[in-house]
């Protein structure tokens, strides 16, 4: 090739390469997205921390770490709230890849709490008793270690923890922050992926049961891997249908607003069996993450086999980010499929409130039960997502907010109650209790009434607030059997009080171990929270009728 | 002035609370701490009845707002008193009737270990009674109403460990229970018709509802008063309250409670003017009380029964009267003021004579009680004078106006209403002296009891005696000072309005027919019980003696068509509940519980399974999304 030659072709490269100087460098809000890069920084930080800080100190600095970061973050979103951005500065940053609005500080600001309050029984050390004099907390000395091995023995002797699950649930809630401000179909994915991974591997980190754990785990990430593989094919299916992953941009698409076709989706664009299957597809995945019947079946064995405190925590935080999307989804990018979304969601609800609760009457395991009646509210919670109205929206918020308390507590009080197996879960274990130990038993009494939705518990004032929406929706068929299933979960929750309260106590029964302030300040916030929700909820159903607007 | 119009209420509330949580320590001077709240709330009373009198009758009404007690809107409740001529001659009787009542108390009670406590629930009941009557609305009325009810209940059954006094308060319990759920109807259908319970409002808008409306609210106002008043049907709780202590007797039972009703229904005048079936129906109700009890009193040996019945009888004619409407108002009004002098010290001097004979109550086993206990017999005796409608005394020109008013209804109605009421008067007459001869004329008849104790008839202490002669002044001197110069209808008239009625019969014939009636009862009487000895055990008597002793068959009219209908229908509701609903709720939780035993086999811990489980779900999903489209 004569120079010539090559000249002339770095200049037409030169030349060509010039259209993509101009490109403007991408503008990111800093500020606006400050609450998960906080969170994000901090488990960064606390990867670090694995590497290079000694082994005694690693858990003090984790929990430090952890707990300063979910601090700053609440209060940056606090901040953001409060300069406006939930309601008149709503916006979407980062190139229109994440939502600033009311709905998504809102439930950030939510699942901050429940990622602090998490984090008080994740570091909670005086429940198991010591082993080889170290304290121990409720995960595996080392996850890597085969349960039963010699090198199991060898790392409960040598006093390791796993103080890895601290970054692990700072960078779950950082996909989980993140999911229900996407405001595109592959932000919504990656932040599925980024909560859902840690996810997976806190559930196989208990120390006791190690084998119930892992088996757990290897289930959640079996099925959370088939439905995420749903979540993308429909992502593939509505780009196909849109040209354009982008919320804003399907919804003009789906309402007609948008109809130059791109040349290269000439075939595709437009068709709506794409649309309608790919929506259903997405949908899907998300019912997943909320637990929803019939993709509810991982529900009870992860409940069930993950270590408490992780359960407390995803059952509150995950249904709380999962719904968020939901809402986000179903109010943006498809409100002009209403008409097709809307039935189908409602038998979701009805068979989700009626199987959760129908399946929980049989139950014999306090957290397998919980499992359950995690499903029922889901489907509570569904019926006021169906309204499609913006009390629908606010209902939907403050019920997420009371419930992630009264869940993470009453799973706070299971960590309690013991014998020398670990944790007494099996439910003729508690018989008695209430003689035993009132406090305990009455604190998780007051747990169980709010689930059941008796007046004066966060419990009630989340659902009448929700069926009231959902009647006023147009979805009194859908209220009516809430009401009926709400009779039959009573059924099961006033059973445990019965039995914790009116039952002799067993001879060989568990003990309820004293905890540290940390286990308890999560149980007196949550015990707090369902009555300050539960008596005086006006103000809480006014902060999440402001937020009660998604911005497009 | 109307700022002191709380402290009337104030003061005997204060004592109930100190002597109610006060304890043991105040055992000592409990009753006079009573006592002394209690006058100060009449000399208040006197002090702004002073006021009252100084200002013209346009401006007698006064206010005091306290607080605004249920602040919502559409809903506005208001702790208000409303003090004007009504509701002050309401607080002079009670107050001033009250607070003798208390000092004779001091020396009946004297041996009850709890009298401490008995103090504070007069004064509980003195604190309800005023804002009964002082409320500016029915809501606030209503807690009065209740509050008396409570205090009622409370002192028929103080001596608790009596069975018949239990079971007496739980009597009048229930059976104030049907009116109370009267005036509760009352003034939810008011609140529905006027968007308001104030009296102001209310009582000014009448114009403005139907007359189907009012007479509703009307007749609910009436069972109101039928349960506090004792009227007929409601009547059957009387005569046993006669088992609390005399002095709940004179002052509850008697002078003031009872006649709470007789105060709703003139003070809600202008709805019962707007309602003239309602005020028929009052009148009826009023002639067959006032019947009623008097038959009943004819024949009862008991002498606080006997009292009782003749109670029961007073306030028919207060009602009757308050039924005529505005001719009648002011006078059903004067006949309660009088009668509460004349039957509290009528009471109180059963009480003295109970206090002398070891609680005999038995008439016959009294007699020539006169030599023994002066004081008691002369006191006893002008009330007696006084309640009979002897010329010149108190019951003379509040019964006679009465009776003229009914007359004064005109047509065949005020001919029955009249006639009744003259009957009354001749059955008043009849067992009024009964009771007097029986018990302070004749031999005496009293024998030692089983234990070998002969009572030794003595007259009472000065607490006890000082208060029954202010009452006889009372009975004696009311009627002239309100009667004469038409003095009290001056008073009240601005409140109720009045009006004279076209009477068929002049005043002068009618006063001389009562003048007639009385001395025939009186002669009876005296040929019955004077000139022969009294039989010690009573004699089986006819067929309407005997059903008059068992208080003309109200508690078998009741046990036979209340106490069975109820047990009847409560037992087949039980049938019901048992068969039907538990076996429907029994059912669905067996089946719920077999339904969840099912599904729970599908949770059968495999992966795999889920997967399946989710791939169908999702597919269905899918598919009914597109059905929804097809559709």
């Amino acid at each position: 090739m004569s120079a010539t030659a090559v000249h002339s072709l770095w200049t037409t490269a030169a030349t060509a390469a010039d259209p993509i100087s101009k490109i403007d460098a991408p503008k990111i809000e800093y500020g606006q997205l400050s609450p998960t890069l906080i969170i994000l920084g901090a488990a960064l930080i606390g990867v670090l921390v694995e590497a290079f800080v000694p082994r005694k100190s690693r858990y003090y600095a984790q929990v430090f770490v952890s707990a300063v970061a979910l601090c700053a973050a609440f209060a940056a979103v606090v901040a953001l709230a409060a300069d406006g951005y939930g309601t008149t500065k709503a916006h979407i940053a980062a190139m229109g890849a994440i939502a600033v609005d009311g709905p998504a500080l809102f439930l950030q600001g939510v699942i901050l709490l429940s990622g602090l309050v998490g984090l008080f029984t994740f570091a909670e050390r005086r429940l198991d008793p010591e082993a080889h004099g170290n304290r121990v907390d409720s995960f595996a000395a080392q996850g890597a270690s085969v349960p039963g091995s010699d090198s199991e023995k060898a790392a409960v002797k040598a006093g390791f923890t796993t103080t890895e699950v601290f970054p692990l649930l700072l960078f779950a809630v950082a996909g989980m922050l993140v999911f229900p401000s996407a405001n595109d179909l592959l932000t919504l994915f990656v932040a599925l992926e980024v909560f859902s991974l840690p996810l997976y591997l806190l559930c196989a980190l208990a120390r006791r049961k190690r084998l119930l754990s892992q088996e757990a785990a290897v289930k959640y990430f079996l099925l959370g891997a088939f439905a995420s593989a749903f979540t993308l094919f429909g992502i593939a299916l509505l780009y196909g249908y849109a040209g354009s992953m982008s919320y804003s941009t399907i919804a003009q698409v789906v309402d007609g607003s948008i109809t130059n076709i791109n040349p290269a989706l000439a075939d595709t664009m437009g068709n709506d069996a794409l649309l309608l299957i790919g929506g259903a597809m997405i949908v899907m995945g998300l019912l997943f993450k909320v637990g929803a019947v019939p993709f509810h079946m991982w529900t009870p064995d992860v409940y069930q086999g993950a270590p408490t405190p992780v359960t407390g925590f995803m059952a509150a935080a995950t249904k709380v980010a999962a719904f968020g999307a939901l809402l986000r989804l179903l109010y943006v990018v498809l409100p002009g499929l209403r008409w097709d979304w809307r039935p189908v969601m409602w038998g979701v609800a009805i068979i989700t409130m009626l199987g959760g609760a129908i399946v929980a009457i049989t139950q014999t395991d306090i957290k397998r039960l919980l499992a359950y009646s995690s499903i029922a509210h889901a489907g509570f919670i569904l019926a006021g997502v169906i309204a499609t109205t913006r009390d629908g929206v606010s209902s939907v918020l403050f019920y997420l907010g009371a419930y992630s308390f009264v869940t993470i507590g009453a799973f706070a009080v299971v960590t309690l109650v013991r014998d020398a197996g670990g944790e007494a879960t099996h439910l003729s274990k508690w018989a008695g209790l209430g003689r035993r130990s009132p406090l305990v038993a009455a604190v998780f009494a007051v747990f169980l009434l709010s689930f059941a939705g008796i007046p004066l518990t966060a419990g009630f004032a989340g659902k009448f607030a929700v069926f009231k929406a959902a009647a006023a929706g147009g979805a009194a068929p859908l209220v009516v059997v809430g009401v009926l299933s709400s009779a039959i979960a009573a059924f099961f929750y006033i059973r445990v009080i019965v039995l914790m309260f009116f039952s002799e106590p067993r001879p060989d029964g568990p003990t309820v171990a004293v905890p540290s302030p940390l286990t308890m300040a999560t149980i007196g916030v949550a015990v707090a929270a369902t009555l300050v929700l539960g008596v005086a909820p006006q103000y809480f159903l006014d902060l999440a009728n402001q937020a009660g607007v998604f911005v497009r | 002035m109307e700022n002191l119009i709380a402290l009337l209420v104030a003061a005997p509330l204060l004592g109930a609370v100190v002597l109610l949580c006060g304890g043991r320590r105040l055992d000592a001077v409990g009753h006079w701490i009573g006592t002394i709240l209690s006058s100060a709330s009449f000399v208040i009373g006197v002090v702004l009845f002073t006021d009252l009198l100084g200002k013209n009758a346009e401006h007698r009404t006064l206010m005091q707002h306290l607080w605004t007690w249920v602040p919502v809107e559409g809903f506005q409740a208001d702790v208000t008193f409303r003090l004007d001529q009504l509701s002050m001659t309401f607080v002079l009787l009670i107050t001033g009737v009250g607070s003798l009542i208390h000092l004779y108390s001091v020396g009946y009670m004297e041996h009850d270990e709890r009298r401490r406590r008995f103090f504070g629930y007069l004064n509980l009941f003195l604190a309800a009674m005023l804002i009964l009557v002082l409320a500016d609305n029915y809501l606030l009325l209503y807690v009065g109403w209740e509050g008396v009810g409570l205090a009622s209940y409370l002192l028929i059954g103080f001596w608790q460990h009596k069975p018949s006094a239990a079971t007496a308060a739980k009597k009048a319990f229930l059976v104030n229970r049907v009116g109370d759920m009267g005036l509760s109807i009352a003034i939810m259908l008011m609140f529905t018709t006027f968007g308001t319970f104030a009296f102001g409002p209310v009582l000014s808008h009448v114009g403005d509802a139907s007359e189907g409306k009012l007479t509703g609210i009307a007749l609910m106002l009436l069972l109101a008063a039928c349960g506090k008043s004792a009227q007929v049907p409601l009547q059957s709780w009387l005569g046993d309250a006669m088992e609390g202590p005399t002095p709940v007797s004179a002052l509850i039972h008697a002078a003031t409670m009872v006649t709470a009703g007789v105060y709703l229904i003139v003070r809600s005048g202008a709805i019962f003017n707007a309602a003239p079936d309602a005020q028929l129906v009052v009148t009826v109700v009023g002639a067959v009380t006032l019947l009623f009890g008097a038959i009943v009193g004819c024949a009862k040996d008991d002498i606080k029964k006997a009292l009782a019945g003749s109670t029961m009888s007073q306030i028919g004619y207060m009602v009757l009267a308050a039924g005529l409407g505005p001719i009648g108002y002011v006078f059903a009004i004067m006949h309660l003021v009088t009668h509460g002098f004349f039957k509290a010290g009528l009471f109180l001097g059963a009480g003295s004579v109970m206090h002398g004979m070891n609680d005999e109550v038995d008439m016959r086993k009294y007699g020539g009680l006169r030599k023994y206990m002066p004081v008691t017999f002369i006191t006893f005796g002008l009330g007696y004078l006084a309640i009979i409608g002897f010329p010149g005394l108190s019951g003379f020109f509040s019964k006679d106006k009465i009776i003229e008013a009914a007359f004064a209804k005109g047509g065949t109605e005020g001919w029955i209403l009249g006639g009744a009421a003259l009957l009354g008067a001749a059955i008043t007459a009849f067992y009024m002296t009964r009771v007097m001869l029986m018990t302070f004329f004749g031999e005496k008849r009293w024998q030692p009891d089983e234990n070998g104790n002969e009572p030794h008839p003595h007259e009472s202490p000065k607490t006890m005696t000082i208060p029954m002669i202010v009452l006889a002044f009372g009975s004696v001197f009311a009627g002239g000072i309100f009667g004469i110069g038409d003095r009290f209808l001056h008073w009240l008239e601005p409140i109720t309005g009045h009006e004279e009625g076209n009477s068929p019969v002049s005043a002068l014939t009618v006063t001389l027919a009562t003048m007639v009636v009385l001395v025939i009862g009186v002669g009876i009487a005296w040929a019955q019980y004077g000139r022969k000895p009294v039989p010690a055990v009573a004699p089986r008597g006819s067929l309407l003696t005997r059903a008059a002793r068992r208080d003309l068959l109200q508690d078998d009219f009741n046990h036979v068509v209340l106490v069975r209908g109820g047990e009847h229908l409560t037992r087949s509701l039980v049938y019901v509940d048992h068969t039907l609903v538990d076996g429907v709720v029994n059912g669905t939780a067996a089946s719920m519980g077999g339904l969840s035993g099912r599904l729970r086999k599908l949770q059968n811990g495999y992966a795999r399974s889920y997967a399946v489980s989710m791939f169908g779900g999702a597919a269905i999903l899918v598919a009914a999304t597109l059905l929804m489209r097809a559709v």
